[in-house]
């Protein structure tokens, strides 16, 4: 299933990714993943996390901006080629990776990758396909 | 509606007639009551007898800002000081301030003036004016504060600031018009969006904004976020404050209220008379004033004089929108530059918002510009080639508008800083020594 991600746009000035994450701990917001894209003059923080209105609201009021990006979340078997397999499962058909971050998982053998993907109804259908783990949001919340 | 008929739409003919006639008698009292004007018109050998036609005005030499600071405090005032009701000063944020003396029928004057303002938002009794110029040495506040009760509508005399308070009275008290500088303007826009109102949440109609410049795509989103017809102001302290020309609804340029403010357009830097249509630099001179009458006064706005009837009915002769003052005009590489077509451009793009700063700095040899914008909701993307994209394009429409290549950053919304009178939009670093 479709997965929404926060988008947070972060000025590269010192102090602003910690003011916004600092937001969210003061929410009690409870972050499954995370990861920033950075550039010479500004980054965007991407952000998994457990209550998607409660944080966009409160980061908002602090005059961020924030958006919500449909992503999806898979499951790859912890060893080696695991990841590689899903990426040839999408680039035989064409699909265009955006960006990929990864995160922990609570299953020892498990890892959890995050993907943008170009054609997501597409990719989720050859993925499902393929017999790959999609992860629903309740499977992410319980991580 | 128009206010004063018979002054708005007065013939040309008879207008000209009433012009000169007044100009002599201004002239005529400068030079009498005035020290710093007996010597100016000695010196260049010209006797008040020496104004025959209008043409002859351009016998006199021009008076700066720096004479007027010259003549500080109260060295211009050409009544005894117990004539004088009420001083205005300008900011003094450059220099010491220039001072301005009203008489009582000076008053009555300013108050007709910013009345025909309200003439042209159709005002009456029943509407309500949320004053948000600043109150105080400003001109602003008590310039509208009085056109408001010329004409009798109920004044809020709210003054600049707080701007959760400025909402909750545009709410509360069911305000009609507005007024305050564009950029406060816009920025009460933004504030009502983000709060989740609409336009029809509030009863505004009409809005009357200056203090500063603004460009016709500022207006139209002005007028989209707030719900109303925007009109342009034109004053300054030094020739009596706002209501010397202003924007009928055709917004086609301003009414300048040529029976009390003769008008002429210079070349800057030769200072000779342009004809109507031309570009050049205001020059104003008082035709009715008492307290501190103004000859020939050097504005530094450029602007382009238009005469003949408006679409509306009236005769009085228009100013194009100020476009930059002959000293705001930014010189980069060689090129001139000024503020206002760097916020066209940026205007130009979809999903901009109105709070940028031009930043001029010459970290070698050359200089450079950054041109810091906020980022808003619907500029920002998830991608960063995306972002990187819209950096581009900004940049791509100002070269399209100057001729030069400017780096765009994208800032966080809320990071520049916000005025509540006029927006300080460009920072020069350059040490020119």
């Amino acid at each position: 299933m479709k997965i929404k991600q926060l988008s947070v746009f972060i000025e590269n000035k010192e102090g602003r990714l910690k003011n916004a994450l600092n937001v969210l701990s003061k929410e009690n917001i409870n972050i499954r993943a995370l990861s920033v894209a950075d550039s010479e003059k500004y980054g965007i923080l991407r952000l998994i996390v457990n209550d998607n209105e409660k944080a966009k609201k409160a980061l908002e009021k602090e005059n961020l901006i924030v958006k919500e990006t449909e992503v999806i979340v898979v499951g790859i078997p912890d060893k080696p080629n695991g990841l590689n397999h899903i990426l040839e499962i999408l680039e035989k058909d064409g699909i265009n990776v955006e960006y990929i971050y990864a995160f922990v998982s609570t299953k020892a053998d498990e890892a959890v990758v995050v993907m943008k993907i170009e054609d997501i109804e597409k990719g989720l259908k050859l993925l499902k396909e393929a017999n790959s783990t999609i992860l629903t949001r309740k499977d992410i919340n319980n991580l | 509606m128009i206010w004063n008929e018979a002054a708005e739409c007065m013939d040309e003919e008879d207008k000209k007639e009433l012009q000169l006639s007044l100009l002599q008698q201004t002239v005529k009292r400068a030079y009498d009551n005035v020290p710093f004007y007996k010597k100016l018109l000695d010196d260049a050998g010209v006797k008040p007898e020496d104004i025959k036609t209008l043409k002859d005005i351009e016998k006199i030499p021009f008076t700066t800002k720096t004479d007027l600071r010259a003549a500080y405090p109260f060295k211009m005032f050409a009544v005894p000081d117990e004539e004088i009701v009420e001083i205005h000063t300008s900011s003094g944020t450059t220099g010491v301030p220039t001072v301005s003396g009203y008489t009582i029928k000076d008053l009555d004057i300013w108050g007709e003036m910013t009345a025909r303002g309200l003439g042209m938002c159709n005002a009456t009794k029943k509407d309500r004016i949320q004053n948000c110029y600043g109150y105080g040495l400003f001109t602003g506040g008590f310039g509208i504060h009085y056109g408001a009760r010329t004409v009798g509508c109920t004044v809020i005399p709210i003054s600049a600031g707080n701007t959760k308070r400025q909402v909750d009275t545009l709410l509360d008290f069911q305000s009609t018009i507005l007024t305050c500088t564009p950029s406060y303007a816009a920025y009460i826009g933004e504030y009502l969006k983000k709060e989740g109102y609409k336009p029809d949440d509030i009863s505004l109609k009409y809005g009357v904004f200056g203090a500063e410049m603004w460009t016709e795509e500022m207006r139209k989103g002005i007028e989209k976020s707030l719900g109303i017809t925007a009109l342009n102001i034109y004053g300054l302290t030094e020739v009596m404050g706002p209501g010397i020309a202003i924007e009928c609804p055709e917004q086609t340029g301003l009414h300048v209220a040529d029976d009390h403010f003769y008008p002429e357009i210079i070349d800057p830097k030769t200072g000779e008379t342009l004809p109507d249509g031309e570009k050049g630099e205001l020059v104003l001179t008082t035709l009715t004033r008492e307290g501190s009458p103004i000859i020939r006064f050097r504005t530094k706005d450029i602007t382009t004089l238009h005469k003949g009837k408006c679409a509306c009915g009236r005769t009085s002769c228009k100013i194009e929108r100020i476009t930059g003052r002959s000293d705001d005009m930014l010189k980069i590489r060689g090129v001139m530059v000024f503020p206002y077509q760097i916020e066209r451009a940026l205007f130009k793009t979809e999903g901009i918002e109105p709070t940028y700063q031009i930043h001029v700095t010459r970290p070698g040899l050359l200089d450079e510009i950054e041109v810091k914008v906020e980022a808003s909701p619907d500029m920002f993307s998830d991608e960063m080639k995306e972002l990187s994209t819209l950096e581009n394009t900004l940049s791509k429409n100002i070269h399209n508008e100057i001729g030069l290549r400017v780096n765009v950053t994208l800032v966080e919304p809320g990071s520049l800083p916000r005025s509540e009178g006029k927006a300080i939009r460009v920072i020069d670093e350059r040490n020119f020594e």
